[in-house]
């Protein structure tokens, strides 16, 4: 099959490449740029494993091609620490125990990220709403909730440090 | 769109239109469907407004379900689709999927189209010979079958702006988050100035091979006042009106009992929210 070439932005950086059109866009991450944070899950739009964001919406990388990719700015999980150091909404789900196994954590912490985005302090029901395209199978989501409800806190306090003036 | 509607003209039954791919990449994955050509119609632009121009408000077809969810003119004026929008899969879907897709799918478990049948909508199809416009309640014509023909794309929807002492809602009734329903129903009524009913709107889904209007339900209820018992009796008549079949979702007297009950909360409801207007 000939392929196509798209352009995308991923994680910040620039990048061309050639894809089949019928890949998906969560392979072409994996598969291509070695972007294995990117998890596959259920494989059938239901477990949202491979979330990431396309102009900064959360969507499921796994009921996407790549070529509908072309011309957006993509974040992966491998896209949100800055220089070495985690995202706090990364450090609140360590400390609040939001993970056991891992796998759906990539996920969650986009599709969070994105809900953090809209509104900046949300209630649980919102953020238990929200959540309801990323399926985990350890947790039953308590510690999950508690993690991003932390993970907003810090998020804010991370903010108000930024913008104290520098002595 | 000119080179979409050429595309589809000239691959016939081998191309598929694909706006979000939220109902077609998963039929393509399981092998369920296949296709030589898939048609992105994605990057066109324009179909993504939601407006009120003259007498209706007009959607674009590519209008995500997030931004229908989102938009607060759609929010305060149109309950029932706005209460649809928010409840089809989940979120992660409704940013990629569209209003067009939704409707043009022709899955009888789809919840925009129940909506714009209650509405009263028009839809808007181009194509290569210019555009056309069918009704709501006729463009789905059975599981998965639609009136569009080869090369033909849905543009735009518009729903009537509804006048004064109106209002709507959508219930659905699902087993899980993110599920399809086991039976939905959305009512839009206007109200006379002494509150009996001026026009109803009644629209079914998965109760049917294909979504449904309860034309018999809409007319018994037109001309009446609303109590306790007449509401009960437009519940049975819909009840009546539907056809569901036995499934993974339930028995079919399960659906019914619960299209009953969904129906009349759904006629109360719009007629608080009308009287609220």
């Amino acid at each position: 099959m000939s392929l196509v070439k798209i352009k995308t932005r991923i994680n910040g950086k620039a990048i061309e490449s050639e894809v089949e059109p019928r890949k998906l866009l969560v392979h072409f991450l994996r598969e291509d740029l070695g972007l294995t944070g990117t998890h596959v899950g259920c494989d059938t739009s239901n477990c949202g494993a491979c979330t990431v964001l396309i102009n900064g919406r959360a969507v499921k990388s796994c009921t996407m091609l790549a070529v509908q990719a072309d011309g957006n700015e993509i974040t992966t999980i491998e896209g949100i620490s800055r220089n070495g150091e985690l995202h706090p909404l990364q450090k609140a789900f360590l400390e609040k125990h939001g993970l056991q196994c891992g796998y759906c954590t990539p996920g969650m912490l986009l599709t969070s990220l994105w809900l953090l985005k809209k509104n900046r302090n949300p209630s649980e029901e919102e953020i238990r709403k929200n959540l309801s395209g990323n399926l985990c199978r350890c947790t039953g989501y308590q510690s999950i909730v508690e993690s991003i409800k932390y993970g907003a806190q810090l998020m804010k306090e991370k903010e108000e440090e930024q913008e104290m003036p520098v002595r | 769109m000119e080179d979409a509607l050429q595309l589809l003209s000239k691959y016939g039954d081998d191309a598929k239109v694909m706006a979000g791919g939220q109902s077609l990449i998963p039929l393509l994955k399981l092998r369920i469907a296949s296709f030589p050509y898939v048609v992105n119609i994605s990057g066109l632009k324009g179909l993504n407004q939601i407006v009120e121009k003259g007498d209706y408000l007009e959607i674009g077809s590519l209008t995500t379900i997030s931004e229908l969810e989102e938009n607060d003119l759609v929010k305060e004026k149109y309950q029932a689709l706005h209460e649809a929008a928010g409840l089809i899969a989940d979120p992660l879907v409704r940013n990629m999927g569209t209003i067009g897709g939704n409707v043009s799918h022709g899955d009888p478990s789809n919840d925009i189209p129940a909506v714009i049948i209650a509405l009263k909508a028009k839809l808007e199809l181009a194509g290569l010979r210019g555009n056309r416009n069918v009704d709501a309640d006729s463009f789905v014509t059975d599981s998965f079958t639609t009136v569009l023909e080869k090369g033909e794309i849905l543009k735009r929807i518009l729903i009537p702006i509804p006048g004064t002492n109106s209002g709507g809602c959508y219930i659905k009734h699902k087993k899980s988050a993110g599920d399809f329903s086991v039976a939905a129903v959305a009512v839009h009524l206007r109200l006379e100035d002494d509150e009996r009913v001026k026009s109803a709107g009644i629209g079914l889904t998965s109760v049917a091979p294909k979504p449904l209007r309860a034309v018999r339900g809409e007319s018994y209820l037109e001309g009446k006042k609303l109590t306790d018992s007449t509401v009960r009796e437009a519940a049975k008549i819909v009840v009546s009106e539907s056809n569901p079949s036995t499934d993974f979702y339930g028995s079919l007297e399960f659906k019914k009992k619960v299209l009953g009950r969904i129906t009349e909360e759904a006629i109360h409801l719009s007629f608080e929210r009308a009287m609220v207007r």
